[in-house]
């Protein structure tokens, strides 16, 4: 679950990181109103979940209420790369000696948190990775220790930061080490972590992606997610425990199990098809979750065929044939569905669906195959079945 | 031989007296693996279909004396249950449960290579493991599995039957299948299952099956160039998969342009294993570089 970059800002604050001063608005009069609190100047920031914001012209600096007014009129709304800006983060602007960088993420590889400070921060860090490596502190913590004092302050002066705010960025660092842990957070970058000319060690920006299962122990970041911006039918999907993935295609797919879907998806595709989604039925297989999962699929308007790829393995297929023929009974869908079900009781479940003579439904066998009819029918040929 | 679990299996499983924890548990008796007990906090002395249950794995260890466990309790117990089935002295866990935290992952991971390293972890979040004709550990649908000299190692359940499902049909059998989870941190990577079968009689083929996310695949490729002379076969899921998206598994994410299928696709084909582009390739291939006919093991 990623973070907005003011809420990411409060979890800093609650861990003693330091943060600029600000307010999260949504409407114009909001923002002239906030930038009147935090004091002028102020920097007006599009909340979005995508990199590139200052490219797109959605960072501004506003001197006075009539550029706040300006900036935040033009922001708000805007498109970044798909992402509609609907709040603002209103900030006192910062004067910056140096941008350094520091974040906390977990190293999948290591099976162990992973450090990383450089003082050549304001930058795409990959960058800075792939041409000098050696600007990148790279740090492995012993998970069951924790970062200590002294590793802090290592990581610091091998980072080559200023000597004077070696303790600084060190505090900084422990701060966010506390929270990745105590928020159960898999990312923590800070990107620029500032040195005012008062040699002050701040956050500038903030991305954090938190764990959602572990929200059970934190029910006061749930509400954190930017669900205004979230896609509709995935913010539907998630509130009914749907595993849905929105993609640009027009063949919906439905299969069992993560990485059958994912599968699924790459065999339409080589077939010359595009997926329009990813959803993971799971395990179940009656009429109701049936139902609701094609709903969702048919709430993309772009669906012109629909893919059902299910091998049973505890779920049985004909559980899965009734299912499919109750969901139609109900949602009558319009648009062709190809239905390939393989694996524990297949045979009464193709038998089943033959029997209820669905219309514009299609069985198929192989998974092949499957993808191969669904092409043609989302092309609009038809297929012989 | 098989790999991790055969007649020779005592398995114990954390909560038994769950819905689903019975019902698989049960299945795994009548497939004939020998379930001689289940922890249940509180339960202690109940039994389930004559399966006694205890209240700790200490207890059930010194009774039962399980050298296997089957971790089936809902996410938030399940690191506990799997560190105290650990401290108790069994040597190989099987987690089941699907949700688990990342970071109780993580404390799992690093605490059983500090205090327990006699013990081996797999998942969580897997279908457990099926070594056809000896015994079943887990939610693998056994009828489409027939014994053979096929070892099957994948983060993903149902693409593994899939998988499997086809090499059956080709008439080969199985090994053992070895679910290891689409999580974050597994207990074991594709290395440590590899070895095992690269160490075992009676396989002669491995399957790997990946999927996006992390770099367990690509530290695989490395493994195989040097140390797995057998045949190896390999699968990855999600190249359509989109930046930034958790497709249904929690490890299976592309970060930045690290993690993607085609990447992981190339460094296994850089270290000459052959990748199938779907399912029902990578069956061809295996049948291919196994001989054509079927071989499969008739069980006696």
């Amino acid at each position: 679950m990623d973070l907005l970059e003011y809420q990411g800002k409060q979890l800093f604050a609650r861990h003693g990181l330091a943060v600029s001063q600000g307010k999260a608005v949504t409407t114009v009069e909001d923002a002239v109103d906030a930038a009147g609190k935090v004091g002028y100047p102020v920097v007006v920031k599009a909340q979005v979940l995508i990199g590139g914001r200052g490219k797109a012209g959605g960072v501004k600096l506003a001197d006075d209420e009539s550029q706040v007014r300006e900036h935040a009129a033009n922001i708000l709304g805007m498109d970044i790369r798909g992402h509609i800006v609907r709040t603002l983060w209103i900030e006192h602007a910062s004067d910056i000696a140096s941008e350094y960088y520091a974040s906390v993420l977990l190293d999948r590889s290591a099976k162990q948190p992973l450090v990383m400070f450089s003082v050549e921060g304001g930058v795409d860090i990959e960058e800075v990775a792939e041409k000098t490596p050696e600007k990148l502190v790279r740090h492995h913590v012993d998970s069951l220790k924790g970062l200590s004092r002294e590793e802090a302050v290592q990581i610091a002066t091998e980072g080559k930061a200023d000597a004077d705010v070696v303790e600084g960025v060190a505090d900084a660092l422990t701060a966010l080490y506390d929270v990745w842990t105590q928020e159960d957070a898999t990312l923590a970058e800070i990107n620029p972590l500032i040195v005012t000319p008062d040699r002050e060690v701040k956050a500038l920006d903030a991305k954090v992606s938190l764990d959602g299962n572990a929200l059970y122990r934190h029910p006061e970041n749930a509400s954190l997610s930017d669900s205004e911006n979230e896609d509709p039918i995935e913010r539907r999907a998630k509130e009914q425990g749907v595993q849905y993935v929105k993609l640009d295609g027009d063949i919906g797919i439905l299969g069992n199990g993560a990485g059958l879907v994912m599968s699924t998806l790459d065999v339409v595709a080589q077939a010359g098809g595009a997926p329009a989604n990813f959803l993971d039925a799971g395990g179940g297989s009656d009429a109701e979750k049936i139902k609701q999962a094609v709903e969702l699929i048919l709430a993309n308007d772009s669906v012109k065929a629909v893919l059902f790829n299910i091998f049973g393995g505890i779920t049985r297929c004909d559980e899965v044939a009734k299912g499919l023929i109750a969901a139609f009974a109900e949602i009558r869908p319009s648009v062709p569905f190809v239905v390939r079900l393989d694996g524990t009781n297949d045979e009464a479940g193709r038998t089943l669906l033959a029997e209820a003579a669905l219309p514009n439904v299609h069985p198929a066998r192989t998974m092949n195959e499957a993808a191969e009819m669904v092409v043609a029918l989302a092309a609009g040929s038809g297929v012989a079945s | 031989m098989a790999v991790l679990v055969d007649e020779r299996t005592r398995l114990a499983v954390a909560g038994i007296t769950g819905r689903e924890g019975s019902f698989h548990t049960l299945n795994n008796r009548s497939y004939g693996t020998n379930v001689v007990g289940g922890v249940t906090p509180g339960k202690g002395g109940q039994d389930v279909e004559g399966i006694p249950v205890f209240d700790s794995w200490l207890q059930a260890a010194e009774e039962v004396q399980p050298n296997t466990a089957m971790i089936f309790v809902p996410p938030r117990f399940a690191a506990d249950s799997i560190l105290e089935a650990a401290a108790a002295g069994v040597e190989l866990v099987i987690a089941i449960t699907e949700g688990i935290p990342a970071h109780d992952e993580l404390r799992v991971y690093n605490t059983l290579e500090r205090d327990h390293p006699g013990t081996r972890l797999i998942g969580p979040n897997c279908p457990g493991i099926l070594s056809p004709g000896k015994a079943n550990v887990g939610i693998i649908p056994a009828s489409f599995f027939s014994e053979g000299n096929v070892g099957v190692v994948s983060r993903s359940g149902t693409l593994t039957y899939q998988i499997g499902n086809e090499i059956a049909q080709a008439g080969f059998g199985c090994s053992s299948i070895v679910g290891i989870g689409g999580d974050p941190v597994p207990g074991s990577s594709f290395v440590d299952v590899l070895e095992l079968f690269q160490a075992d009689d009676q396989t002669e083929l491995m399957v790997l099956s990946g999927e996006i996310g992390g770099s367990a695949e690509e530290e695989a490729a490395d493994y195989i160039s040097e140390h797995v002379s057998k045949p190896v076969v390999a699968y990855i899921a999600g190249f359509t998969a989109p930046a930034g998206k958790q497709m249904g598994h929690a490890g299976a994410i592309v970060s930045g342009t690290s993690g993607t299928a085609a990447a992981k696709a190339e460094a296994l084909e850089a270290k000459g294993v052959r990748v199938g582009r779907t399912p029902t390739q990578v069956a061809e291939i295996a049948v291919e570089i196994l001989g054509g006919a079927g071989a499969a093991i008739t069980p006696a």
